[in-house]
């Protein structure tokens, strides 16, 4: 298990620099020009263009920046020159251009957000897919069977800023059930925290329960004709110990394994959830941030999310080996 | 239970299957009789009915897509209608059954210890899980399982086949049952295995005093282990009597094409074995007449009765032993006659 998480996390470590490289190598690359962008509508004159350039550090080598960038993690560095420097402790990973903001505390703001907006949802949607999808295998060709499979047809095919924006319409505005989605810290109000919630736990759990319901069921109908079901049966068990403790466990794992990566995913920014409850999270961020070029927060972004996902890997790989006693992880394997 | 009776009594089942293409007549009349303390083997190839007529008797069909008639009494008790909570309690109590694949029949995520604990408190629910382990360890035990205790702990995947197959008996054998099914026991394993777990059986027959019902491809190991042998064909019985009988009397054609193509140790060594020509019958199509007519060497068509009329399971009358009956149009004498000239001589080993 040590050796399997050590090999792993430097897997990870790996996986993070590449990217990191990679989303430098493209910013330059790129039509990127940070300096005309902070200048605005109000165009610079050269000289004034020249000198945020210059400020920014962004005239030095691509390399000598990255470098920097890096050194910044870990150690900590001074962004700019001369009276206009910027003290960045570690770990530091550069400034909002914009707003001089130290992207570091940029994060600390909205990735909570996001995280609330995605583990809230997750919960839903894993507990009522899973549940409608077994529930659905279990009455194969009833009523109810049949009413799901449809309704997580239309949930599927609906997007967020469709459904959400109708849910706000009604639950919110018309009926008043609902509080407006707002972000209040669960450590200050977590009633508040799950109230302000609600509304995109919901929207995401319809959407995305949709996709479990169908995996789920498919998963447990495979799951009952299996020799080891027909066993159960013939010893003599009750149906809801054949369905619960003998089908379930085997049915569940790979939809552990889907649920991992999607919540991995998610992590690195639930854009479009985030601006139609216009919650300030991190993907609403990121993209404003791709707007304005602001090189240190998509950074910062991207690297969270990739992060997110090799850590989900990891997690989901563990979870299998505990749920499947026939995994063995990394060198334990034969 | 009356004891008037034999143990296990099926009469006239047909099992009959509703699917896409159409209805399966799965099993299409079949009747036996077993005491406790013997064994019957059910013999025939894939899609003769075999499974499926032992699935049947443990109510373990899909009971939407299924119909069935006849009889089946367990002890004097009907289990053909009978609600599913009662067929559930004697399963595993007075009827268990083992299957043929070890590695998928038992659950991969239990520990063999819990999938054993499982089985006796199921039937047992009064019982500690102390007395229930205590049970399921002297089970391992008796099968012939080293080291149980370890063994008890482990899932089944790090048990050996043979090993696993063991754990599977002594599952079944748990509750003491009177009927114990077993579905190609043996088929998975290779041949050292086989004899070995063969003999455990055995054994445990004599010792447990249940009815063994043994579904196998393989007459070889029927002409070891059972005391009767149903021969199926296309979902019917073509031959029924005892092991002497069939082995050393057949009559039925198919029964003939069995036995022709199994390796003997005493026929002549560089002799081919003979396979039966052609493949089982579709049970959405089943051919008129004789099911076996389309590959039987002897079937008398062209008016001849045999893909006309379906032939009657009936005694044989020139036989001075009782309890041979066989479902063929030939004459009796000629069937003898083609026996012994053709057949015998290939040689089986009994």
């Amino acid at each position: 298990m040590l050796r399997f998480l050590v090999r792993r996390l430097l897997t990870a470590v790996l996986t993070l620099v590449a990217i990191s490289m990679t989303v430098f190598v493209l910013f330059f690359l790129g039509p990127a020009d940070p300096a005309s962008s902070m200048c605005g509508s109000k165009a610079c004159t050269a000289a004034q263009h020249d000198r945020i350039h210059k400020a920014l550090g962004l005239d030095r080598p691509v390399t000598e920046q990255y470098t920097d960038y890096m050194k910044g993690i870990f150690v900590g560095r001074q962004i700019g020159e001369g009276s206009g420097a910027i003290d960045c402790p570690a770990p530091c990973l550069g400034v909002d251009f914009r707003t001089s903001e130290q992207v570091k505390s940029v994060i600390g703001r909205t990735f909570p957000v996001t995280a609330s907006i995605v583990f809230g949802g997750a919960v839903v949607y894993l507990i009522f897919g899973i549940a409608t999808g077994m529930f659905a295998a279990v009455r194969r060709g009833t009523v109810f069977d049949r009413f799901s499979s449809g309704a997580s047809l239309v949930f599927a095919s609906t997007q967020i800023f469709f459904l959400g924006s109708l849910l706000l319409l009604i639950l919110v505005y018309t009926l008043g059930w609902l509080p407006g989605p707002s972000y209040i810290s669960p450590f200050s109000d977590p009633i508040g925290w799950v109230g302000g919630m609600l509304l995109p736990w919901i929207t995401l759990g319809l959407i995305n329960s949709a996709q479990y319901s169908r995996l789920s069921r498919a998963q447990m109908i495979e799951t009952l004709s299996e020799d080891f079901v027909r066993t159960a049966r013939a010893k003599g068990a009750k149906i809801k110990a054949v369905y619960f403790r003998h089908a379930l466990r085997a049915a569940i794992t790979p939809i552990v394994t889907i649920a991992g990566v999607d919540v991995g995913a998610q992590l690195g920014g639930a854009a479009i959830t985030e601006t139609t409850f216009s919650l300030p999270g991190m993907g609403k961020t990121a993209v404003k941030a791709v707007t304005d070029q602001n090189l240190a927060v998509v950074m910062a972004v991207v690297l969270i999310g990739a992060l997110a996902i090799v850590i989900a890997n990891v997690v989901v790989d563990a979870l299998y080996a505990v749920i499947d006693p026939r995994v063995k992880l990394g060198s334990e394997a034969k | 239970m009356n004891d008037q009776n034999p143990y296990l009594e099926v009469q006239d089942l047909r099992v009959r299957f509703a699917t896409e293409d159409g209805e399966i007549r799965a099993v299409d009349g079949v009747s036996f009789a077993l005491e406790r303390g013997q064994t019957l083997g059910i013999v025939g190839e894939s899609g003769s009915g075999k499974s499926v007529t032992s699935l049947a008797i443990m109510g373990l069909h899909n009971r939407k897509k299924t119909a069935m008639s006849g009889s089946v009494r367990l002890g004097g008790r009907e289990l053909i209608g009978m609600p599913e909570e009662q067929l559930r309690r004697l399963r595993g109590q007075d009827v268990a059954m083992i299957f043929q694949d070890s590695l998928t029949a038992l659950n991969p995520f239990h520990k063999i210890g819990s999938q054993l604990v499982e089985s006796y408190r199921i039937h047992h629910p009064q019982a500690s899980k102390a007395e229930a382990r205590k049970r399921g360890l002297e089970m391992l035990d008796r099968v012939g399982i080293p080291n149980p205790i370890k063994r008890f702990e482990q899932y089944p995947h790090e048990f050996s086949g043979g090993m696993r197959q063991r754990a599977m008996i002594a599952m079944s054998l748990v509750n003491d049952p009177n009927l114990l099914i077993a579905d190609e026991p043996t088929t998975a394993l290779d041949v050292t295995v086989q004899a070995q777990i063969l003999d455990l059986l055995e054994d445990l027959q004599r010792e447990f005093h249940s009815a063994v019902i043994l579904i196998t491809h393989d007459l070889g190991v029927v002409s070891q282990v059972a005391d009767e042998v149903l021969v199926m064909y296309g979902g019917r019985v073509a031959e029924y009597g005892t092991v002497e009988q069939i082995m050393r009397q057949a009559q039925h054609p198919y029964t003939w094409g069995l036995l022709a193509s199994m390796p003997s140790l005493h026929g002549d060594p560089d002799a081919d074995l003979l396979p039966i020509k052609g493949n089982p019958p579709s049970l959405l199509n089943v051919p008129a007449g004789c099911v076996f007519h389309p590959r039987c060497a002897y079937a008398m068509l062209n008016g001849g009765p045999c893909d006309i009329e379906v032939p009657q399971l009936l005694p044989l009358s020139l036989s001075a032993q009782p309890g041979h009956t066989v479902a063929c149009h030939l004459p009796e004498r000629e069937r003898v006659r083609t026996y012994e000239e053709e057949i015998a001589s290939v040689g089986v080993a009994l």
